[in-house]
């Protein structure tokens, strides 16, 4: 007996020694060893040298006559390689949600649609001149960032709220924030209830235990408005006594009002979201640590969106555009003049074709949660800085 | 003393009447509380279905599967690809056909009526004239090859069973392309498939797989051999303590991440690896329960016969103890067929996954009622139809009765 009991032990315990030692040589991007990026900086043995050329502007000289001084920037070992094994394989691979409404869903005929999809085509179109050389993988919200860390995807275009220990621990780089969500909340289109003071002494549903009910009490404590809350377990009994009118107003985040919710209420079309927003939930593109240039170019895609909407450039103008400008600034976005593309490893045109080939950040916006879409929401905080949102690029020069 | 009976004595035959009215009248109204029981029973149930009927019929509106039908079936399989599936059901069909041909020959008619019911989907609207002609040319092969089957009869019976065998192989092929293939039928990733196309092929594959791995275990299990018997231990108890939806999370998770980065094995394979791998561990107890069940007698006698061990097995032990165990293998295969809705938690679109994406597209966000009692009636079909085959089955090989 007891030679069959240490039989068994032996069985048990090999394997596990065996895990135990291979443990360490993982990536040190693991996220359940929590191991920081550390590991990684030690271990640099090679360390890559990129040309980079840095122009000196002699006042009084023409552009053209520009004297170049060659530097050598060191560059990480990952510096590049993303974009090439992209451009070797012949398309990106974005993780998506899949299944979002508005935001990436499957289409009919069997192709990802919404915003997010928009944003892999956007980036489709900027390195390759081709917004359909996209692979939509559809990630579940335990594996999103195994998946990228890992190398199966190239981008993570999620609702991925950015956090601090989102973008350290997780050996992840979160770019540039695409779709400011937040709290909100939704109201019957003939309650007449279009601002939080309307909500006074009114009753509000909320789901129990999330922050969404912290946050509620916080603003409305603030805002000095009394409220009752309707505290509810999960998503379907919440919306459920929202349906029934138990509640005046339900609160949740604005993307998920706009889609799960309506999906849960017999009659969708009769609520509205009001324009208040009650948190911070930046949501947007997230790369690997590890490979700046790829950081750069799925910033700038989303940049060149933002800039292409505050210059009034979009798919339909943009060829005339480009014929008759004689602004500096558009002429380096849409690739006249200057090399901008070229210090991203792509071709100088890239904003032209993100522009004429996907469009800029209203016509994503509208194709997808604009007025005439089913899942409509207020643009809000996601309007240009120039009309009250935060939508701001750094100059294109 | 002998008891004589006369003719008076002795009562004529219980009439077993088998008239619907005889029926009823024993068994719902043979008595006036049985009566009473029966009509409260029905009221019951019209109460109870009537709303779901009136909803089914006026209120719901199907239109969301209908625009969708081929995501459903073939997920974002290209659609210039598709005669591939097609191909895959006209083999099933033929050697559907052919199997009932050759082995149901009892009640002819009703096979035919089973072969004919792809007619019936005919009648369906808004199916394009393509469709219809497919579904007719699916019913005409389905019974020519039922007529050629009762035509050579018994001979074929080898045959239709190596067709069976080579079939889920031949499907793989066929709608994983490539290779040879290339020019005819051009590789379409694993990343593409979806809908119930996928959940055939991964229950097809769990179960072409999990069969010999799930008979190796049990075997080593059996086995005298310390090494083989700890090994294939180890293996059941360690696989049958973890629920499945672990393995597949393992497996889209976790196993990444000891690979070297830039490796990128394919997430559907990687499912089916997982999903053979658990169906194995069970299989292999259901086994090692039929294996178990053969008489001491029969090794004896094997024994005597001269026979080595492998023989033993394989001619006299085996066949029988796989009779003994059809209904539970069947059982199991059947519950992996619904377990292969798990994979939706790993991102794949099966027919689970893709109902939820369909159900992400804004117009048809709040038509989650229509989508999910059309893929649960897909389910039980399936689900019903394997049950069915298992029986006949049973019953033609005799389970329990000798």
């Amino acid at each position: 007996m007891s030679r069959k009991l240490l039989t068994l032990f032996i069985l048990f315990i090999i394997p596990a020694l065996v895990i135990a030692g291979c443990r360490p040589s993982t990536p040190a991007t693991s996220p359940a060893g929590g191991a920081p990026a550390q590991p990684v900086v030690e271990t640099v043995e090679v360390v890559r040298t990129v040309v980079v050329t840095v122009e000196v502007p002699v006042p009084g000289e023409a552009p053209a006559a520009t004297p170049q001084v060659k530097i050598e920037v060191a560059q990480a070992p990952g510096f590049g390689d993303t974009l090439k094994a992209v451009q070797a394989r012949g398309n990106v691979i974005c993780g998506v949600n899949g299944q979002l409404p508005g935001f990436s869903f499957l289409d009919p005929q069997g192709n990802f649609s919404g915003f997010d999809a928009d944003f892999c085509r956007a980036l489709a179109a900027a390195i390759f001149g081709d917004p359909s050389k996209v692979e939509f993988r559809a990630t579940t919200t335990q594996e999103r960032f195994t998946v990228l860390q890992t190398g199966e995807i190239d981008v993570l275009m999620r609702n991925t709220t950015w956090t601090l220990v989102r973008d350290t621990e997780l050996g992840l780089n979160f770019t540039a924030t695409t779709f400011y969500d937040g709290q909100g909340i939704m109201v019957p289109k003939d309650s007449g209830i279009a601002s939080l003071q309307d909500l006074e002494g009114g009753t509000i549903c909320v789901q129990k235990g999330t922050t969404t009910e912290l946050n509620l009490a916080d603003v409305m404590a603030t805002e000095g408005i009394s409220y009752t809350p309707a505290v509810f377990d999960d998503v379907n009994a919440t919306y459920g006594a929202y349906a029934e009118g138990r509640c005046d107003a339900v609160t949740s985040d604005k993307s998920q009002l706009s889609s799960v919710a309506k999906g849960l209420l017999p009659d969708p079309d009769n609520h509205v979201i009001l324009d208040v927003t009650l948190s911070k939930e930046p949501l947007g593109p997230v790369v690997r640590h590890g490979d700046d240039q790829w950081l750069d170019i799925v910033k700038w895609t989303i940049f060149a969106t933002f800039a292409a909407e505050e210059y009034g450039i979009s798919s339909a103008n943009v060829d005339e555009i480009r014929s008759s400008t004689e602004n500096p600034e558009l002429k380096r976005l849409l690739g006249l003049e200057g090399d901008l593309g070229a210090k991203l490893g792509l071709s100088n045109d890239f904003a032209y074709n993100i522009i004429k080939l996907v469009g800029n950040y209203s016509e994503i916006y509208d194709r997808s949660l604009g007025e005439n879409t089913p899942t409509f929401i207020p643009r809000g905080l996601n309007s240009l800085y120039t009309n009250g949102g935060l939508l701001y690029s750094p100059p294109f020069r | 003393m002998t008891t004589t009976y006369s003719k008076a004595n002795i009562l004529p035959p219980p009439s077993e009447s088998s008239t619907l009215w005889g029926w009823a009248r024993k068994n719902l109204f043979k008595t006036w509380y049985d009566t009473l029981l029966t009509f409260f029973i029905l009221g019951v149930l019209y109460a109870l279905i009537r709303p779901f009927i009136a909803w089914a019929i006026g209120k719901a509106q199907w239109e969301v599967v209908q625009v969708n039908f081929r995501l459903l079936m073939v997920g974002q399989y290209p659609a210039a690809e598709t005669w591939r599936a097609w191909l895959c059901l006209y083999l099933l069909a033929g050697i559907l056909g052919l199997s009932l041909g050759v082995w149901a020959r009892q009640k002819p008619w009703l096979s035919a009526i089973l072969l004919l019911s792809p007619v019936l989907l005919v009648f369906y609207p808004d199916l394009s004239s393509e469709a219809r002609n497919r579904l007719l040319g699916l019913a005409l092969t389905a019974l020519l090859a039922f007529a050629f089957g009762r035509w050579r009869g018994a001979r074929l019976g080898r045959a239709a069973v190596i067709l069976w065998v080579l079939y889920f192989p031949a499907v793989l092929i066929i709608i994983r392309g490539g290779g040879l293939l290339e020019n005819l039928a051009p590789a379409v990733p694993t990343s593409l498939w979806g809908g119930l196309m996928l959940t055939f092929l991964l229950t097809v594959v769990g179960i072409l797989f999990s069969f010999p791995l799930g008979v190796l275990l049990a075997l080593g299990r059996r086995s005298s051999l310390p090494a083989a018997r700890w090994v294939s231990i180890t293996y059941i108890e360690v696989i049958r303590g973890v629920p499945l939806v672990t393995i597949l999370f393992m497996s889209s998770v976790m196993v990444p991440l000891f690979l070297p980065s830039g490796v990128r094995p394919d997430r559907v394979l990687r499912a089916m690896i997982g999903i053979t791998l658990f169906t194995a561990a069970y299989l292999a107890e259901n086994v090692r329960g039929g294996l178990q069940a053969i008489p001491r007698g029969q090794f004896e006698a094997a024994h005597a016969l001269g026979l080595s061990g492998f023989h033993t097995m394989a001619l006299i032990i085996l066949p029988q103890a796989l009779r003994t165990v059809i209904p539970v293998i069947m059982g199991l295969f059947i519950a992996l067929f619904k377990d292969t809705s798990l994979v939706a938690t790993i991102g794949l679109l099966e027919l689970l996954g893709i109902s939820r994406s369909i159900l992400a597209q804004p117009q048809y966000v709040s038509f989650q009622r229509e989508v999910y009692l059309f893929i649960s009636l897909i389910y039980w079909i399936f689900s019903y139809g394997m049950s069915y085959a298992s029986r006949r089955l049973e019953t033609r090989l005799g389970v329990g009765e000798r």
